[in-house]
């Protein structure tokens, strides 16, 4: 079923523009690579050498921090979005 | 003149031109400020500095654009106060208080938000944003109202309702959202996605806002006559203060304009909200966020971004951080304005507190000079102690009945 994969700003231009990217995924992971498939080079923007989230990308799944659910592995409903966000901001 | 350069990406070293950018283009990791500082060196002077203003702006070589004319209400240059009442309490020989309650909206902020509006000014900016946890949201809106900018501040609706009115008064727009700050913090960003011509002091002009914080440490340096103290304790939330402070007390150092060597920095938080603190206790690299629960509501951030540095400085200067429960952190409010005559908000207490608590574990040492930085005024968080800090007695208007009280409280008090 279709998530929605919400990109910041310095993430745009690697899909063309777009915000919002449509895909097929069951998990935080598969949303990302499901992006990466259509748009090389944007797995390596939020991952690192080891496939782990860098330190300062956030990700959220329906408005919540993954890291207090399961990290890349948590699960995504069908039409929720995994917003990509970065972490340096605030205080 | 500004000795500034452009961006740096303290990650990766990406270099960037001096506009609204504040993570790498590549990596995500947080840019900050580049100074030529061999051009600086001989250029900046203790005598340049002193002929400067009464302000942050005296340090304006050393920020990234003081221009003819900053956004200024007249923050910085607070008072460094020995506090020899409370030393003899903690049982410290040399103790200084940076008393950042005297800045114009009552908080450090100013510092920052002097520097962030002046830069978005520069930029051409017009609008000024924030998501605050109520400090910044007052300096904020206070400095867009003295230039007659339109301002947004987003805020958890749930703040204690003084630092909600000092950021209403000057006309703002002030968002409350259900929420705590790091829901706060993480919607701004979404939104400067859609409002990129918005100046938010903490995110897109965060690189500049936050080299408001090395004044705190130019001032020190400056009041203890040019010379670095030996300790300084200040309290964390996103830890950009933090940095920053580490940040100023080099580049005083590096300029040859301080005696003295770079001080070990202790950080302060409560224990409600300990990211930082435990992710030291444990010898972990990275912390795990927490959901805040602490009346230290300025100091309220779970996930704080420049943790991995505040980390970073705790270990390689011999540092500490202190944890401190709410119980605490009142009584030592009311310690502070006991022995000082200072009425600290929340995070004063948790500053002082975690002073007294890094004394007991023997990481501060008592011989050596301490700096505390208390960065807010209690009146912003009056909800904390109107049920404590009360009348003494109600009574009625008659000498009888003054006298009745002042012998059951006062007198007996006073022999």
């Amino acid at each position: 079923m279709s998530v929605v994969v919400r990109l910041p700003s310095q993430l745009r231009s690697l899909v063309g523009g777009a915000g919002e990217i449509p895909v097929e995924a069951t998990t935080v992971r598969e949303a990302i690579w499901a992006v990466e498939e259509g748009h090389p080079g944007l797995a390596a923007r939020v991952l690192d050498d080891q496939g782990s989230l860098r330190r300062f990308v956030n990700v959220f799944v329906a408005d919540e921090d993954v890291r207090f659910l399961d990290g890349l592995d948590t699960l995504v409903a069908p039409g929720q979005t995994v917003s990509l966000v970065p972490a340096v901001a605030g205080g | 003149m500004s000795f500034a350069t452009g961006l740096i990406c303290r990650e990766c070293g990406s270099t960037y031109a001096a506009e609204a950018r504040y993570a790498c283009d590549y990596c995500f990791g947080p840019l900050e400020v580049a100074y030529d500082l061999d051009a600086a060196r001989g250029a900046v002077t203790r005598k340049s500095i002193q002929e400067g203003p009464a302000s942050i702006w005296r340090y304006g070589d050393l920020l990234p654009d003081p221009g003819l004319e900053p956004v200024d209400l007249g923050a910085g240059w607070t008072p460094l106060r020995r506090a020899t009442r409370l030393a003899e309490v903690l049982g410290v020989k040399e103790l200084w208080l940076k008393d950042d309650t005297r800045n114009p909206t009552g908080s450090f902020k100013d510092r920052v938000v002097s520097v962030a509006l002046s830069s978005a000014r520069r930029l051409g900016f017009t609008t000024a944003a924030c998501a605050s946890t109520g400090n910044l949201a007052t300096s904020v809106a206070a400095h867009a109202a003295s230039i007659g900018w339109p301002s947004v501040s987003i805020i958890p609706a749930d703040l204690e309702k003084s630092k909600i009115a000092m950021a209403a008064i000057f006309g703002g727009t002030v968002l409350g959202v259900e929420g705590n700050y790091d829901d706060v913090n993480r919607l701004c960003v979404e939104l400067l996605g859609e409002h990129p011509d918005w100046a938010f002091a903490n995110i897109n002009l965060r690189s500049y806002y936050a080299e408001g914080s090395k004044t705190l440490a130019f001032e020190i340096a400056e009041q203890l006559g040019w010379r670095t103290p030996d300790q300084v304790i200040v309290p964390l939330a996103s830890g950009s203060q933090f940095t920053k402070i580490a940040k100023g007390f080099q580049q005083f150092i590096d300029l040859e304009l301080v005696d003295g060597t770079a001080p070990t920095l202790f950080g302060a938080q409560a224990t409600g909200c300990s990211p930082i603190a435990t992710a030291f206790t444990d010898g972990a690299e990275y912390i795990t966020p927490q959901r805040p629960n602490t009346i230290a509501r300025s100091l309220a951030i779970g996930n704080p971004a420049d943790a991995p540095y505040v980390l970073d400085e705790l270990r390689r200067g011999g540092g500490d951080c202190g944890s401190v429960a709410d119980e605490e952190i009142l009584e030592c409010i009311e310690l502070l304005a006991r022995t000082e005559g200072i009425f600290a908000e929340t995070a004063g207490g948790v500053t002082i507190a975690s002073l007294r608590q890094l004394l007991e574990r023997g990481s501060i040492d008592r011989e050596k000079s301490i700096v505390a930085i208390i960065s807010g005024h209690g009146l912003k968080t009056l909800d904390a102690v109107v049920e404590t800090a009360t009348v003494t007695a109600t009574i009625s208007p008659s000498l009888e009945s003054a006298e009745a009280a002042l012998s059951q409280h006062f007198l007996a008090a006073a022999s």
